[in-house]
């Protein structure tokens, strides 16, 4: 399973950075860096709450 | 509990929506009926004050899913009219005066409604901006070129201005405090973001009451209380919102600003949860009650809420360092936790010059809040900390060290004073 980021979408609002700072964050020009994409079972959790969580709907999980 | 075969979720907004959704991603294979009073299928509030009125735009809701996708997911949709009443013996909602819905478990999410003006209401052209109906006459307004006046420099009334000043059209923005967004922010920070709005040359008027809005037929002026007037097409008026609990008078809930519940979001009543804006409940994050106006809590409480109220033997606590951001102009405001704090300390950019800085919140030993403004590589790395119950001179060490990777320089941060 893999996380994918929707650029169209996102405008780096970050909340996805506080609930998996593993995978993600925003850097200093307020764009979102993908720092991973594989997402591991133990992971799969925290990053359905970064899915859930994403205010303009920007963040997937496909297998 | 396996008794539970009908959920009955009141509010078809971001909560409501979130909570059907849970409920089925959880397994619930019973009934779900989602009442909304408004005709339109659930749409996201946070773009209606800002990209929605941009010259571009084009007018369309922001429309969360197609009707399609809710009924696939088994979502019977009552849409456009208001719940009026709840029956906690009998487990009925009753829809429009009349319409009895049954459930076994019920989550409300009625949102909150926009506070209005005495008088305001008989003249064109005076709008609240809580809706997509609302936002389309704030809209096709501003497309007009309308002399605008907000009233109420909160963070709607601020996006609105900043939109408004985009366009090229006049603008004022009248605050009756002397300071605004204390609440949200806390004085010191409060006025240091208000201050965005000169710096844009939008003009800001505190402590500036209003005494009537005058015109025949549609708004032409707006009378402020020392007797001068400003010329007005457009008045928004954006003075906050009011949870929206008249349709539960006599229903046997808890009502004291909005539904109280406990951290698992209960009313106390068998059955009966609540979630967003509606909501007040005890957040064991920060060991406060609160209750929210933003999206991020209102998309995690109306799931939280829903998983709760479908098995009510294993409901979990919800907890949350909260979060909210606002755009104004080419800013974006973004502020984590609590601004109840014994002091706040800028610890990094100066409010007084510069587009972009942060304030981070103390309360007793530890960070409870952070303000950041064109901070976005920063916020989340404090609501992190929070989440965590981070110290605050853990914190302050943190700030020093994004310091220095900035720009190589450390400088001792600068404390703007008390915000309790």
């Amino acid at each position: 399973m893999r996380v994918v980021v929707d650029y169209t979408k996102c405008t780096g609002l970050g909340i996805c950075e506080s609930l998996a700072p593993a995978f993600f964050e925003v850097n200093d020009e307020g764009d979102l860096v993908l720092l991973k994409e594989e997402v591991g079972d133990a992971e799969r959790q925290e990053l359905e709450e970064a899915v859930a969580g994403c205010p303009t709907e920007a963040l997937r999980l496909v297998d | 509990m396996t008794d539970i075969s009908r959920l009955v979720v009141v509010g078809a907004s971001l909560a409501g929506l979130r909570a059907v959704e849970a409920a089925r991603k959880a397994g619930f294979d019973g009934s779900v009926t989602l009442i909304g009073a408004e005709p339109h299928l659930p749409y996201d509030r946070p773009p209606l004050s800002k990209a929605f009125l941009d010259a571009e735009g084009d007018g369309t809701a922001p429309t969360f899913r197609e009707r399609a996708q809710l009924e696939e997911l088994g979502v019977e949709l009552r849409l456009g009219a208001p719940a009026t009443g709840l029956d906690t013996d009998g487990c009925v909602v009753t829809v429009d005066g009349t319409d009895e819905v049954p459930y076994d478990a019920v989550v409300i999410a009625t949102g909150a409604h926009a506070r209005t003006l005495p008088g305001a209401a008989a003249l064109d052209g005076v709008h609240a901006l809580r809706t997509v109906d609302d936002a389309r006459e704030v809209r096709s307004a501003l497309d007009a070129g309308a002399r605008t006046v907000v009233i109420g420099a909160g963070f709607i009334g601020s996006e609105v201005a900043s939109s408004a000043q985009k366009r090229g059209v006049d603008v004022t923005v009248l605050e009756a405090l002397p300071t605004p967004l204390v609440r949200a922010a806390g004085p010191a920070m409060g006025a240091a973001i208000a201050a965005l709005h000169e710096r844009n040359g939008t003009t800001l008027r505190c402590g500036t009451g209003v005494r009537s809005l005058e015109g025949s037929g549609s708004v032409e002026r707006v009378v402020l209380e020392d007797g001068s007037s400003i010329p007005a097409d457009l008045v928004v008026v954006g003075i906050g919102v009011v949870p929206t609990v008249d349709w539960l008078q006599g229903s046997g809930l808890r009502l004291e600003d909005g539904i109280v519940c406990d951290e698992r979001l209960w009313t106390g009543v068998p059955g009966v949860y609540a979630a967003g804006d509606v909501a007040r409940w005890h957040n064991p994050t920060l060991q406060e009650v609160q209750r929210m106006e933003n999206w991020t809590a209102a998309a995690e409480q109306g799931a939280a809420a829903a998983r709760n109220a479908i098995a009510p033997a294993e409901a979990r606590p919800y907890g949350t360092v909260p979060y909210f951001w606002s755009d104004w102009y080419d800013v974006r405001i973004q502020f984590v936790g609590s601004p109840n704090a014994d002091e706040v300390v800028v610890v990094d950019g100066d409010p007084g010059t510069s587009g972009r800085w942060i304030a981070l919140y103390r309360r007793g030993d530890r960070l409870v809040g952070a303000l950041t403004v064109n901070g976005q590589s920063d916020v989340m790395k404090y609501r992190v900390q929070i989440m965590r119950g981070g110290s605050w001179d853990e914190a302050l060490d943190f700030a020093a060290r994004r310091r220095e990777r900035s720009r190589g320089v450390s400088s001792p941060g600068s404390p703007v004073g008390s915000a309790v």
